[in-house]
């Protein structure tokens, strides 16, 4: 991957990495960044991960239980996580908020806050999504 | 496990105490730090009130960020910027901002350097990548 | 510089900030809540009036849907979510959140 100042050069694949900082349903950043990531992996990108962080390590939670009639957010993160990306919750901020392994979808990990550092250096971009 | 050296930017904007970004943003500063990076983190927008001297949360009974704050530099994050225009908007005089540490030889603290906004810009149009709280 | 922003303009001042510090080249893209500032005839319309002058000004066309907003500042492009990712493919990203 060739970097020309701040741009990549176009036509290439990107690594991203995406950081969302706010639980699901109570804010749209939830949906923004998963609409993000849809139209990313359609255009052939690559996702180097998802960090969750701040209350963003709610959307990770099993037992989220909507309306059937609408999108359940952990487990389509879920379902991302099943299909390689890798889905990283934060120990800090999970702990503060209760959210633990026992509780975790599949497909999704708690890790420490260097995991963001590790995503963010393999990665051409990074975009956060929160309040 | 070392990182490049990529140039990462953390900003913080919103004011501390009323919500829980401030405090965590200087967990990612303190980790990042770690990671071999190049950070520079910028308080700017109502995130230069996290600079506000005297805070004081035992009444709110809360535990508060304000001695993570003061390690900054102990945690080598040296590269702390505050914007100008921000402190001057909300009334805060620039030589009475937080230190986020002390010099090791004259025991004189260290505060955060104020940067005219347009400084502030360049800086980040030179990032690798931006967190933004 | 992409320079994204989530807020109404009437709710907080992240667009006028966002818009102190975007330089020449940089583009705005206004997403979720963000989106209410690209409506015409608004007290805040002038905020994206005057940066349309100096800078692509972008509109997530999934959000202004869901608002049901319509009668858009001129030359404010409506964009899908692919398109955000073809401007994150050409330049780094700040969230003015």
């Amino acid at each position: 991957m060739t970097h020309t100042g701040d741009l990549l050069t176009t036509g290439e694949n990107m690594k991203l990495s995406v950081l969302v900082l706010e639980g699901p349903y109570n804010h749209e950043a939830s949906d923004s960044a998963y609409n993000f990531i849809q139209a990313a992996l359609d255009k052939g990108h690559a996702i180097r991960g998802i960090f969750f962080y701040d209350d963003g390590v709610y959307n990770a939670t099993k037992l989220m239980d909507p309306p059937q009639d609408d999108r359940h957010i952990s487990k389509r993160w879920s379902e991302l996580g099943a299909r390689g990306i890798d889905m990283i919750v934060c120990v800090a901020a999970a702990k503060r908020r209760g959210i633990t392994d026992e509780v975790l979808v599949p497909n999704i990990r708690i890790s420490g806050l260097g995991q963001l550092a590790t995503l963010i250096d393999e990665s051409d971009r990074l975009v956060t999504f929160g309040d | 496990m070392a990182a490049t050296g990529k140039k990462i930017m953390v900003t913080v904007r919103k004011a501390p105490h009323g919500s829980i970004y401030v405090q965590e943003s200087i967990e990612v500063m303190f980790i990042f730090a770690t990671y071999d990076m190049d950070l520079s983190v910028v308080f700017m927008d109502d995130g230069v009130l996290a600079l506000q001297t005297g805070q004081d949360t035992k009444q709110l009974g809360t535990k508060g960020f304000m001695a993570s704050l003061g390690a900054l530099v102990d945690w080598e994050v040296t590269k702390v910027y505050v914007d100008r225009q921000s402190l001057k908007e909300r009334n805060i005089p620039e030589g009475s901002i937080q230190p986020i540490g002390k010099d090791d030889d004259s025991g004189a603290p260290i505060r955060p350097k104020v940067l005219d906004s347009i400084e502030i810009a360049t800086m980040m149009a030179t990032q690798h990548s931006i967190v933004s709280f | 510089m992409l320079h994204t922003v989530n807020k109404s303009p009437f709710q907080n001042s992240a667009l006028e900030n966002c818009l102190r510090m975007a330089r020449q080249g940089d583009v705005i893209l206004l997403l979720e809540d963000g989106v209410y500032a690209v409506t015409a005839g608004t007290a805040k319309s002038h905020l994206i009036e005057q940066a349309i002058k100096q800078h692509e000004v972008y509109a997530i066309g999934a959000d202004l849907k869901a608002r049901g907003l319509s009668g858009l500042i001129d030359k404010v492009r409506v964009a899908s979510y692919g398109d955000f990712v073809d401007l994150v493919e050409r330049h780094p990203v700040h969230a003015w959140l």
